[in-house]
């Protein structure tokens, strides 16, 4: 069938820490150049979704396709999660390396790609996020808003066919939200397959393909912006949105 | 004084062969003891735990006097570098787990979405940094060993205590032979350190100088 098409299709996937339920079957797909963002709560599970993706979190049952590879059982997960990129809340770079070694290291050290062709890449990637006069800089001598778009070149580097972002604008200060949200639309207006979490309303309003409401673990509802800003199906759903878009505001892009 | 500088020099051996040991010991149990599966946690912890809490001229004795008893028989020499290189792997393992544990978790969780292995995110990204936090305490365990070196003296090496002795006991100069062998431990240290601090300078990684001036 058509199943196949999906770049990602997660299927049952269910998760629990000891006694906490954290994921409750939850199945949703993706398809090739479609930005999905989810929302919802804290603690309903939406980042450990994420890492069960890239099984950097084993989840207790369910399957994750990705295109028609089942990454649950994947033997080389080593050489399925170099396919997937995941972008963190709180950036995960390499203290020790430049901002464009820290792009490299994914292309030579994984890869085995050769040097002067990984610092050509990195050189690209670098230059796409707006940062070729850092490249020289060490991740401290960076801010928060350089770092995250650092953390972008580098998933980026490694020609992935999905990128997963945790929260990456959560741990920024308010004024350097922007230029990593601008990154991340220039990336969805070239048809960057993403799934992201976060909390900025206008972001996901204006950029997304579609939105999933997660809460306790399930999935409440997911659709277009349009139909969950304007015509929620379920309550919860808009009171939620309701409370986010009073906090964060509209955020016009 | 030839006499004391070829102690001397059997001293600054033991030294090294011991930290060379320890160290060979101790990046891969460190790595275990955090990345470990959980069995490889229990028998590490053992092998630390055991090997900080013995004397070291105890452990010297167990394997010079004690294991020929099981038929494994080495020279003075190598029973204490091998002595010595036990313990200081427990200790160096210890070192190098504290200074993993402070590298923050991410950059182990971002290694290993790039697709390295916990081995390559350990070699490429942790270890570059956690030498650099460990240096510090490793020069103290250097020193430590240092003076350690002289437990060989126990097991009949003519490291420098020992060519010491034999000279006092031909010239009768106690206070002057031992204030030598002080300084010429004391010398060595100094120069160590000093050494060790310099590549500590060397390494700093740029904008990550924690040593802000506090007022």
């Amino acid at each position: 069938m058509s199943e196949n098409k999906h770049i990602l299709r997660v299927e049952n996937l269910r998760k629990s820490f000891g006694d906490n339920v954290v994921l409750k079957d939850v199945s949703f797909t993706m398809d090739k150049g479609e930005t999905k963002v989810i929302i919802g709560p804290s603690g309903t599970g939406k980042s450990t979704l994420l890492t069960c993706i890239n099984q950097l979190v084993k989840p207790d049952s369910g399957t994750i396709y990705l295109k028609d590879i089942n990454v649950t059982k994947a033997e080389e997960m080593n050489k399925i999660r170099a396919r997937i990129g995941f972008v963190f809340q709180d950036f995960g770079l390499f203290s020790h390396l430049t901002a464009m070694r820290n792009v490299m290291i994914g292309p030579v050290k994984v890869q085995k790609m050769n040097k002067e062709d990984a610092k050509n890449l990195a050189y690209e990637e670098l230059k796409r996020v707006g940062l070729l006069e850092h490249a020289d800089k060490y991740p401290a001598q960076l801010s928060g808003g350089q770092k995250q778009r650092v953390g972008i070149a580098r998933a980026l580097a490694m020609q992935p066919e999905l990128i997963l972002f945790d929260e990456p604008t959560s741990a920024l200060d308010p004024e350097l939200i922007g230029e990593v949200l601008a990154v991340m639309k220039d990336l969805a207006d070239n048809k960057m397959t993403m799934l992201i979490v976060t909390h900025e309303m206008g972001f996901a309003r204006t950029v997304s393909d579609e939105i999933i409401f997660m809460e306790d673990g399930v999935i409440v509802e997911q659709g277009t912006p349009e139909k969950l800003f304007k015509n929620p199906e379920h309550k919860r759903t808009g009171e939620f949105l309701f409370k986010l878009t009073e906090l964060y505001g509209e955020g016009d892009e | 004084m030839p006499l004391l500088l070829k102690g001397t020099l059997v001293t600054i051996e033991i030294t090294f062969l011991t930290l060379a040991i320890g160290m060979l010991i101790a990046v891969p149990v460190s790595f275990g003891q955090v990345y470990g599966p959980k069995w490889g946690k229990v028998l590490i912890g053992i092998y630390e735990k055991v090997l900080r809490s013995i004397p070291g001229i105890v452990i010297l004795f167990l394997i010079y006097y004690g294991l020929p008893r099981v038929g494994i028989q080495m020279s003075p020499f190598l029973a204490c570098v091998i002595g010595l290189g036990l313990r200081s792997g427990a200790y160096q393992s210890q070192i190098f787990r504290g200074a993993i544990q402070s590298i923050d978790s991410t950059q182990m969780r971002a290694s290993r979405s790039l697709g390295m292995s916990k081995m390559q995110g350990f070699r490429n990204v942790i270890f570059p940094q956690a030498f650099r936090v460990a240096l510090p305490p490793w020069a103290n365990e250097f020193t430590i060993v240092l003076k350690d070196s002289s437990f060989a003296y126990a097991l009949g090496v003519t490291e420098l205590l020992r060519q010491g002795r034999y000279i006092i006991s031909t010239t009768y100069e106690p206070m002057l032979i031992f204030l030598t062998i002080a300084a010429i431990y004391f010398v060595i240290t100094f120069t160590l350190n000093k050494s060790l601090q310099a590549l500590e300078t060397k390494l700093i990684i740029p904008g990550f100088d924690i040593r802000e001036k506090i007022q």
